[in-house]
């Protein structure tokens, strides 16, 4: 199998290595992006069928409203009793014939991976799409270890091959063009021109149908751990994690410890939930639940099962009582798909694992709130995000109090100044009035000189005019 | 890595996690006014039975259920065929192999599936007769399987490793068809869970998989494929 390219830690994509850096880059990247109109367009023509679709879906539930706070409540339960359902799960897990390995950190997950990859003397490896292994760089860790490792996604395939990560953690190439597509396949797979989704789609299927056969590890993520069965769950769309957990020797999921459920009927609310919200599926095509390796009396199935528990500070978030519920996420998407910054600045601007709304709460606590707290602030706090979320988490909630702690933490001198001169004009009315009187007079002036503070926001718009009397004199006269 | 370090890395996050739940977090936004935690103090567990009446409706008789399944496989681009017996759905079989001009099927030792391919023309791999090869099975046109339950809700055929042919013959082959009876119907996803804890009470198999319509992608530009990496078609010979 040849090696394929995976996104590098200098692409302009991916996670930045010098997080000094993470502010900078978004303003440029944004700045970049929000001149690109073509791109913008693409991007909400792709978004545009969400909304009708999942509207349809939503509306075959007899109460959605109700529905949500079923789902809610189902991850509630199982985050606060993360002390309980963990361990109950990892025994479970173990009674099954599975084996479970925790991982404080991102390091810590990638040395077991490639513990085991080494113990099954793995020649090749097939992984379905799992955003935990992106945010522990593990294609790149595998590959440093000389290890071939090909996505079978077909989004993740596309963006492997393009060495760049997922634009969007649900929809991972939806920036990508056809014609795009269709010249990489030429360069990588030799295939012959076409501007036909469906014979890429095919292109790539062939393809990968070897792999399948050939792998010896197979990696997929997990959406849900069932604590009181011991089972994984995982959503697709594809078939590929099907086959990535059906056919090699070894399979290893890696999930995030916030995954944990209490019981099996719980899914019975979040499958049709997460398939709702993200694509506006009844439910995903292929929802799997896996016990562990292949039992006595079955016919095929993994010989081991293994499953890696990743903490990699989701307890720092734990810790946070009025943030913790930003752990019942089940990535379904939505929040980026309604996002208005998100279709203007673009998934690459983010410089994270995890896009959007979402991403922009969590990350400041994953990666430290000093240099990513200007994520707090990509938001209109229009509140889109809060109504799409189908566990109801109190996203763009979060994105204040991430702006507040900040604050609290490194308080802006200027801020600080401007809001002193505020307070002591607005509580004397003459003050303030003669502030206004200057403002209006001098606005025109203002426009003119362009002054470095007003610069950035003059580029992209204008003043318009002064108004010639004050608001509170046009009050009186009325 | 060594044992006492894996020891070390488990004791280390449930400490973690033990200390971040010290501080209770507040209860959740939930707008429905049964759930209100006020009178207890603490939020209810909610039992599955009390969010059943606000999920998609799976239908109050066996009748229902069966129409309602119909329209969801029909808006998932599946195909449902009634046929009258075991010998009607063989017939069925037979006929779409000849149509389609199938050189090869896989099938498993249920006897459903058993019956069904029983008149087949065309070539047969078993693939619970002892190991089976990957290559042959991916060759393979069509996978012919049983399955635990149908659920009206969703559309989805509930398949498990245990009694539908293990994992990869309804997800390999390009075709997947399922022989099941009228009975199999069930109203809900909770429903079919319930049901597979009953039927293999304290030992679930390796693998339970919702199919629910075609493999499909929409990767590009959200247009939707059918048939990404499993099967294209997915097609339902309900008997009785
Ligand atoms: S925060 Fe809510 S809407 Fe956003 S991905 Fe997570 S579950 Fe979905």
């Amino acid at each position: 199998m040849t090696p394929l390219p995976t996104g590098s830690a200098t692409h302009p994509g991916t996670d930045i290595a010098a997080p000094r850096l993470a502010k900078k880059k978004f303003l440029h990247d944004a700045a970049e992006h929000v001149r690109d109109t073509g791109h913008r367009a693409f991007v909400r023509k792709a978004l545009g069928g969400y909304y009708t679709t999942r509207d349809a879906q939503k509306a075959r539930y007899r109460d959605y409203e109700q529905a949500r706070d079923a789902a809610s409540l189902a991850k509630w339960s199982a985050v606060n009793r993360l002390d309980e359902l963990l361990p109950r799960f990892a025994e479970n897990f173990t009674a099954n014939g599975g084996q479970v390995h925790w991982a404080r950190d991102a390091a810590e997950a990638r040395e077991i991976v490639l513990g085991l990859l080494r113990g099954a003397r793995a020649k090749a490896v097939i992984k379905s799409k799992c955003m935990t292994s992106e945010e522990i760089h593990l294609n790149q860790a595998m590959e440093a270890d000389g290890y071939g490792v090909v996505e079978s996604d077909l989004g993740e395939f596309i963006q492997q091959l393009r060495g760049e990560p997922p634009y969007h953690f649900v929809f991972p190439c939806m920036h990508v063009r056809r014609d795009e597509i269709s010249d990489l396949f030429q360069k990588h797979l030799g295939s012959p021109p076409t501007s036909e989704p469906e014979e890429l789609t095919m292109i790539a299927r062939r393809h990968m149908r070897r792999l399948y056969v050939e792998a010896d590890v197979g990696i997929t993520g997990a959406n849900f751990l069932v604590a009181e069965t011991g089972q994984i769950s995982i959503t697709e769309n594809e078939g590929n994690a099907r086959l990535t957990a059906g056919l090699p020797r070894v399979h290893i999921a890696i999930a995030g410890i916030e995954k944990v459920v209490d019981r099996l009927d719980d899914l019975a609310v979040l499958l049709p939930m997460l398939a709702t919200a993200g694509t506006g599926q009844p439910l995903t095509c292929y929802n799997t639940l896996y016990s562990g390796p292949r039992r006595a009396g079955e016919c095929d199935g993994p010989e081991e099962m293994h499953v890696v528990l990743l903490d990699n500070r989701r307890t720092e978030i734990l810790a946070d009582p009025e943030q913790r519920d930003s752990l019942h996420c089940i990535r379904c998407g939505a929040c980026l798909n309604v996002c208005p910054i998100f279709k203007n600045v673009g998934g690459f601007t983010y410089g994270t694992t995890y896009q959007g709304p979402i991403g922009s709460v969590i990350t400041p606590h994953l990666r430290g709130l000093a240099d990513w707290n200007h994520l707090s602030g990509a938001s209109s706090l229009c509140g889109a995000c809060t109504d799409a979320c189908p566990v109801r988490i109190d996203i763009h909630h979060h994105l204040l109090h991430n702006r507040r702690n900040a604050a609290r933490t490194a308080p802006g001198r200027f801020e600080r100044l401007g809001h002193r001169l505020f307070v002591a004009a607005a509580s004397r009315p003459w003050l303030f009035a003669a502030g206004g009187w200057w403002f209006r007079k001098s606005l025109g002036l203002l426009k003119a000189l362009r002054p470095p503070l007003l610069k950035a926001w003059l580029a992209t718009r204008d003043l318009p005019p002064a108004p010639p009397h004050s608001f509170r004199s046009q009050w009186r006269r009325r | 890595m060594s044992s006492t370090r894996m020891g070390d890395a488990r004791e280390t996050i449930l400490a973690r996690v033990r200390e971040a739940l010290r501080l209770p977090a507040p209860p959740p936004h939930l707008q429905s006014p049964a759930l209100d935690p006020a009178p207890t103090g603490s939020l209810p567990v909610l039992p599955l039975e009390a969010a059943r009446p606000w999920l998609p409706d799976g239908g109050d008789s066996p009748e229902e259920s069966r129409r309602i399944l119909g329209e969801n496989l029909a808006r998932l681009k599946a195909e449902l065929h009634h046929v009258a017996d075991a010998a009607a759905a063989a017939a069925f079989l037979a006929d779409l192999a000849r149509g389609r001009n199938w050189k090869r099927v896989a099938t498993h030792g249920h006897p459903l599936v058993a019956t069904a391919a029983a008149t087949l023309a065309c070539d047969t791999e078993r693939v619970d007769a002892g190991p089976f090869d990957k290559d042959a099975l991916e060759a393979c046109d069509a996978g012919v399987t049983s399955c635990e339950v149908l659920v009206a809700q969703t559309g989805s055929v509930l398949v498990s490793s245990a009694t539908c042919g293990g994992r990869a013959l309804s997800v390999l082959p390009h075709v997947h068809v399922v022989v099941a009876t009228a009975d199999q119907v069930v109203p809900t996803l909770g429903d079919a869970l319930h049901a597979v804890r009953e039927r293999h009470a304290g030992r679930l198999p390796s693998m339970l998989s919702f199919i629910t319509g075609p493999s499909r992608t929409g990767d590009i530009e959200r247009i939707l494929v059918l048939g990404a990496h499993g099967p294209k078609e997915l097609i339902v010979l309900l008997v009785g």
